[in-house]
């Protein structure tokens, strides 16, 4: 398929049914910080998107919603993919996105660029969607706050190195921040600006 | 003539729906925080469920058994009538069976029967700001919640305390989630404060008019303001419900006559009538067979 | 023995079915149809469009029909039909400069270019019931002259020549204009916004607001620098072609209404200027407007906020109809389980009351918390 073909086709098959089944597992992944949810329908996103971070895409993304990509998503007919599908104009302006998209093996160097909100208003900040290896493998951490009773475990294989760091300066802004969707193939998980991580 | 459009699934747009969904996220990633979202005129009234009826439309899918109360009752009319919008418009599974339906979208009420994991409870709100009575001004409210100054509201609760003897406030009872935001609850009595407090439910509340969307997550710590000396108490009742003898629940007065004759019977519909199905009877539950025509 | 009342289901589809039998009235009479609302009630038609925002003369009498004539009813149809309409784009701002006037009257110019006409007006009618009104006697047709062709100059532009008036205000070249019907509501607001409510706004609001100006509560020395009614062109930039299209033609109300202004900290002597526009033809409402629009523009323009139509915040919050009746309505509404909250908590502080005075002394807890 050449790049073109490859960013025009895909998609939801049911947008209004689908993108609903998505948001569902999306509301009750942001309700229930570290539960894992899994994309079963086919979206014919190309690489180097996850075909959950695909889905997530097309459930909320639109004309409305800045888009910032990695720069191997951005080079890739992922690119045009996402604007094909959803309207989202992509932005290369961290600050501006409401929504980012980060390739697999790509430690980003500081959330600090994207958008937190502001004091007043903390809820116009960037979600990051961030594609790892895999979810329910690899390294255990702790997660603790609001949607969770107590503790649970979350084990994530690729996360990198320096997201525990960044998190924790995350999360000393709140309330302002930056929400986190973890990816990783069909897989997602989410981590609200209230998770509190602990590596174990 | 002109020719009239048709509805999407759940009366709103994809692109509304979109709007209104993103809102929820954030909402629930900032517990208790009002997000701003740019409600729809919907084809009822303002003040009348639109904040919840956007939500609900949002979230809700084929697969969904859907519940709707109004003061507690599912055969109230406008509990009534926003249950058969979602059967009109979205062809839903309806259940007046709390422990059956995945979403509940209520006024005035939280269902006595403890709420699971799983189901989602959809408040609708007329004011979503706490401190609107104390100040009229959104921008200064706004400025309140930034710096978590809400010095005002316990000025109010403890003025309550000096001209009554107690906190005065019955409904609506301000609370504090997850230790940061003060959230109205929305005018449910403050005997269901209780319940939002480490729920095991996702709260998700609708405030169409106002144009605001908020949340609390599962286990989220829900503390209904109060001082050391003055604790929060919710309210008793000296008698059990009349029909379903049902105790430590919420009752709805009904006066029967003109001579001051009255009776005690549960607000929560369902739980009234599951508990009468169990054989539970108060002194003034009709024989079944009477109470059958 | 008690048995709970039900059947809500019944009780409403019966409320309904009688309200359509009291909408359709005594059946041996004609029903009115569309075309009549349209052709003979027509400004009860223009004001359903301009607060429904949405230009359909057909629809807007449908509402009006199926609203037994509440005209506040018929603006909720109209608005809850038009959210659910697809956006195409946003038009070109339409060039009242080019209208076909039917109507132009300023109070600043005995004449002008382009005249006064006073085209379809109650100014003048003596208010006495007309009898003939009461059957269906032949109307003559109303007199015609040919268009004179001559450029229907806005007065704002004659006072511009001089300099003596504020100009228009630049938007940046990519400006989107808001909406307020697609974004959250946010204090202050752009003056986009805020005539875009005050154009959807109740006419009875802003008409009492306005009102207030003239007796004080935030003078701001307005005279009528024109009122002008008749049809503008709706065209749309279409990026394919590189051009505008013509949509169609609207009719539509303007006032500019030209304020004294002594001047202030943020800007020097010279008229300022309040702005009406609405749809279809209601000079009340495009004159209320922009005696409001001026008020609002008190901070700008550095004058002091001392009453209520200078208070952004106040007015917009409470300018739109179908809202406030909304709100005011739901009072009905069932509200018993915080009435019986209520209920209990007077009937217990009375028993407290009560019991101090039994027990003839004061409550020392309650002294002490004073």
């Amino acid at each position: 398929m050449n790049i073109k073909t490859q960013a025009l086709s895909g998609g939801f098959q049911e947008p209004v049914f689908h993108s609903q089944g998505v948001f569902r597992m999306l509301m009750d992944g942001m309700a229930r910080p570290g539960t894992v949810h899994t994309i079963a329908m086919d979206i014919g996103q190309p690489e180097p998107l996850g075909q959950a971070a695909g889905a997530i895409a097309l459930t909320l993304c639109d004309h409305d919603t800045p888009t910032w990509l990695s720069a191997g998503l951005l080079k890739s007919p992922a690119a045009e993919w996402i604007g094909f599908h959803t309207g989202a104009p992509i932005t290369r302006e961290k600050a501006e996105s409401r929504f980012a998209f980060v390739e697999a093996g790509v430690a980003p160097s500081s959330f600090g660029l994207f958008a937190a909100g502001t004091q007043e208003y903390p809820d116009r900040s960037t979600t990051l969607v961030i594609e790892i290896g895999a979810l329910g493998q690899g390294q255990a951490l702790t997660l603790k706050g609001p949607g969770i009773q107590q503790t649970t475990t979350v084990k994530l294989k690729g996360l990198p190195e320096v997201f525990p760091r960044l998190w924790a300066d995350n999360r000393a802004l709140f309330p302002r921040g930056v929400d986190v969707i973890l990816t990783a193939g069909k897989s997602l998980l989410c981590l609200p600006r209230t998770t509190q991580i602990a590596v174990q | 003539m002109t020719e009239l459009a048709t509805y999407n699934f759940a009366y709103l747009d994809e692109q509304t729906k979109r709007m209104i969904r993103r809102a929820i996220l954030k909402a629930i990633a900032i517990p208790g925080y009002q997000v701003p979202f740019a409600s729809r005129e919907m084809p009822m009234p303002y003040g009348w469920g639109t904040g919840g009826v956007q939500v609900t439309a949002s979230i809700i899918g084929p697969e969904d058994v859907l519940k709707v109360i109004d003061q507690g009752a599912d055969d109230t009319t406008n509990a009534v009538s926003i249950r058969a919008f979602f059967q009109k418009v979205a062809n839903v599974a309806v259940t007046t069976h709390t422990k059956d339906a995945t979403i509940i979208q209520t006024r005035h009420r939280i269902p006595e029967q403890q709420l699971e994991k799983g189901q989602v409870l959809v408040y609708q709100v007329p004011i979503p700001e706490p401190l609107r009575f104390l100040e009229p001004r959104e921008t200064e409210t706004r400025k309140m919640h930034a710096l978590e100054e809400y010095g005002l509201m316990h000025v109010k609760l403890y003025e309550d305390i000096a001209r009554h003897g107690r906190i005065s406030t019955t409904y609506a009872y301000p609370v504090k989630v997850a230790g940061r935001y003060v959230m109205d609850p929305s005018p449910t009595p403050k005997f269901d404060n209780p319940k939002m407090h480490m729920s095991e439910a996702l709260q998700l509340f609708g405030a169409g008019r106002e144009k605001r969307i908020y949340a609390v997550p599962p286990y989220t710590d829900v503390v209904s303001l109060d001082f050391e000396d003055y604790p929060f108490e919710i309210q008793k009742f000296e008698q059990p419900c009349a029909l379903c003898g049902a105790q430590g629940v919420y009752l709805d007065e009904v006066v029967l006559d003109d001579k001051g004759g009255r009776m005690f019977v549960c607000s929560d519909t369902d739980h009234c009538e599951d508990r009468r199905e169990h054989g539970h009877a108060g002194e003034m539950l009709a024989p079944a067979k009477e109470a059958a025509e | 023995m008690y048995v709970a009342v039900k059947g809500g289901e019944a009780a409403i589809n019966n409320a309904h079915r009688l309200l359509a039998d009291r909408r359709r009235g005594d059946r041996s009479l004609p029903s009115v149809t569309i075309e009549q609302i349209v052709e003979q009630l027509g400004l009860a038609v223009d004001r359903v469009m301009a607060e429904a925002s949405l230009y359909d003369r057909t629809l807007a009498a449908l509402a009006v029909r199926q609203s037994r004539g509440d005209l506040i009813e018929a603006i909720f149809l109209l608005r809850a039909y038009r959210t659910t309409l697809p956006r195409f784009g946003t038009s070109v701002p339409v060039d009242t400069a080019g209208m076909t006037v039917e109507r132009r009257v300023s109070a600043t110019y005995k004449d002008l270019p382009g005249g006064q006409l006073l085209g379809p007006t109650f100014d003048y009618t003596h208010r006495l019931l007309d009898p003939s009104l009461l059957s269906d006697e032949p109307i003559e047709e109303p007199a015609r002259k040919s268009a004179s062709g001559e450029h229907v100059m806005r007065v704002s532009d004659i006072l511009a020549h001089e300099g003596l008036i504020e100009a228009d205000g630049e938007f940046p070249e990519d400006n989107e204009a808001g909406d307020l019907t697609r974004e959250p509501l946010e204090f202050p607001m752009g003056r986009d916004l805020r005539l875009q409510a005050l154009a959807r706004g109740d006419e009875g609001f802003l008409l009492a607001l306005g009102y207030s100006t003239q007796r004080g509560y935030g003078r701001n020395h307005p005279f009528v620098g024109e009122v002008r009614i008749g049809e503008v062109e709706v065209e749309l930039e279409v990026a394919e072609l590189g051009f505008a299209i013509s949509l169609g033609r609207i009719r539509v109300t303007e006032c500019q209404m030209v304020n004294q202004f002594k001047g202030s900290s943020k800007a020097p002597p010279q008229f300022t200027r309040g702005y009406g526009l609405v749809f279809g033809q209601s000079e009340r409402k495009a004159m209320s407007m922009s005696l409001v629009d001026r008020a609002l523009r008190a901070e700008e323009l550095g004058e002091d906020v001392t009453a209520p139509a200078q208070d952004e915040e106040f007015v917009i919050s409470h300018s739109d109809n179908v809202q406030a009746t909304g709100f005011v309505e739901h009072l009905k509404l069932p509200h018993y389980v915080d009435f019986q909250a209520e209920l209990a908590l007077v009937r217990k502080m009375r028993a407290d009351i009560e019991k101090t005075r039994r027990d003839g002394n004061h409550n020392p807890d309650q002294e002490a918390a004073e």
